[in-house]
């Protein structure tokens, strides 16, 4: 059982294009039955934000490969990535790699 | 479960586990180790001597702002000079965008910028125009092949208006990778002769050509750019889906997922390439026209123009250019047949 939560979303390096061009979401997430970790955030946002082709973003249960993801600026890799338990206040930010430079 | 601490300074919070070694940084050690590979990767290679004028190929994104953030900040310990170099290839609605990003980092970090165009140096050719000059041609990626080889011969130029003895880009380990798989792809063993090393050494006049980044990896590059905070132009170019790179970086994404170091081997594995004798290519002679290292009568960027001008751009395109191979016999040149006139010589450059 997993309370309600206040996080930030961001997205970054193009990835906001999906997102109406929009960098900064500040997000309610609800009380569920299931926790929320990045795997349910995923879903929510698949759900409420993602506006156009989900597969540039999202692939399977986890983000496209070339997205990157950091959890108050720390690479969630080192946080245990999809089944990171997201706290409140946490600021998650998916930057896209995926174009030239 | 909460990150672990930087194994370097043991004080800050880790924000990152680097690609090759594992271990875990800060943000400040990160940059930090960044930035000295970079210098390693320049002074062990012998890059950029004391004393020269480095022409920063800039185009706004990601790549070229952390390459001329990078050596901005090494500048005085190498002793050398930047000059930011931008290309307009006259693509609408992006390119301008992009030189809005460069203009900005020129003016924040006092570097002068020069911007070539397509349209001044190549008689009006515009990547817009090549487009829909092939666009008719079936071979809808043939305007990125295009780009390619005309935005090296502008960036040289754009050097050599501004007195440099080198020129730099910011290709990463990724692109390096991807080019590998291409040019293997493609059957072009000439490319992947020359493909490995670190620098061109500026072979037929042209100016000594090199990647500092050629080492790091792209997820690394756009850390860095977060971490320090620099603002860069994030957007793909409206022609990219067409190009032929966009099917290796799919495969090397792939590739990556299921074996990290994948990025890096392929660099080296093209490095330590050898071809059998029937596949190397002849030595390079002279274009006829403007003199550029070309390994026929015509450079590319000439016989890409010239199929241009003449209305048949597909002439100089593919494996073996028959098209060119058309217009005239090897050896001792013949007047070319004549065609629609052009409306002006090609600048000589």
């Amino acid at each position: 059982m997993a309370a309600p939560l206040s996080v930030q979303v961001e997205f970054g390096g193009g990835a906001e294009l999906l997102f109406d061009g929009v960098k900064k979401h500040q997000v309610t997430l609800p009380g569920q039955e299931e926790p929320w970790d990045i795997r349910n955030l995923l879903v929510w946002i698949k759900k409420n934000l993602l506006k156009e082709r989900p597969e540039l973003f999202i692939r399977g249960d986890s983000v496209r490969p070339g997205i990157l993801v950091l959890v108050n600026d720390a690479d969630w890799e080192l946080l245990g990535e999809l089944d990171y338990q997201l706290q409140d206040q946490d600021s998650i930010l998916f930057i896209s790699t995926l174009h030239g430079g | 479960m909460p990150a672990p601490q930087c194994a370097s300074c043991h004080k800050a919070r880790a924000a990152l586990r680097r690609p090759r070694s594992g271990q875990a940084l800060c943000t400040n050690c990160f940059c930090a180790a960044f930035e000295a590979e970079v210098l390693h990767t320049v002074v062990a290679g012998r890059l950029l001597p004391p004393g020269a004028v480095v022409a920063v190929g800039a185009s706004g994104g990601k790549d070229s702002t952390v390459l001329a953030h990078v050596l901005r900040e090494l500048a005085p310990r190498l002793g050398i000079s930047l000059h930011l170099v931008a290309v307009d290839e006259g693509i609408g609605g992006y390119r301008d965008a992009a030189l809005a990003a460069v203009r900005r980092q020129a003016a924040r970090w006092e570097l002068p910028l020069t911007v070539v165009a397509y349209a001044e140096l190549f008689g009006g050719w515009t990547m817009d125009a090549v487009a829909r000059s092939t666009a008719g041609s079936g071979r809808s990626r043939s305007c990125c092949t295009f780009c390619g080889v005309l935005r090296r011969r502008a960036l040289e130029e754009g050097a050599r208006r501004v007195g440099a003895t080198h020129v730099v880009t910011g290709h990463n380990a990724d692109d390096m990778a991807e080019t590998v798989l291409m040019n293997f792809l493609r059957g072009d063993a000439g490319r992947l002769a020359r493909g490995g090393g670190l620098g061109s050494p500026g072979e037929g006049g042209a100016l000594p050509r090199c990647r500092p980044l050629q080492l790091a990896s792209q997820k690394e590059v756009v850390l860095y750019a977060h971490f320090r905070r620099l603002d860069y132009f994030s957007e793909e170019c409206v022609y990219a889906p067409e190009a032929f790179r966009g099917h290796a970086r799919d495969l090397l994404k792939l590739l990556e997922a299921a074996r990290p170091s994948a990025v890096l081997d392929l660099v080296h594995s093209a490095e330590r390439l050898a071809l059998a004798p029937a596949a190397r290519p002849p030595p390079p002679g002279a274009c006829s026209r403007c003199g550029a290292l070309a390994s026929r009568a015509l450079c590319q960027a000439c016989a890409l123009l010239d199929g241009l001008n003449r209305g048949r751009p597909r002439l100089a395109i593919g494996k073996g250019r028959r098209g060119l191979d058309e217009e005239g016999p090897p050896g001792p040149r013949e007047p070319q047949p004549s065609g629609p006139p052009t409306s002006e010589p090609i600048p000589g450059f």
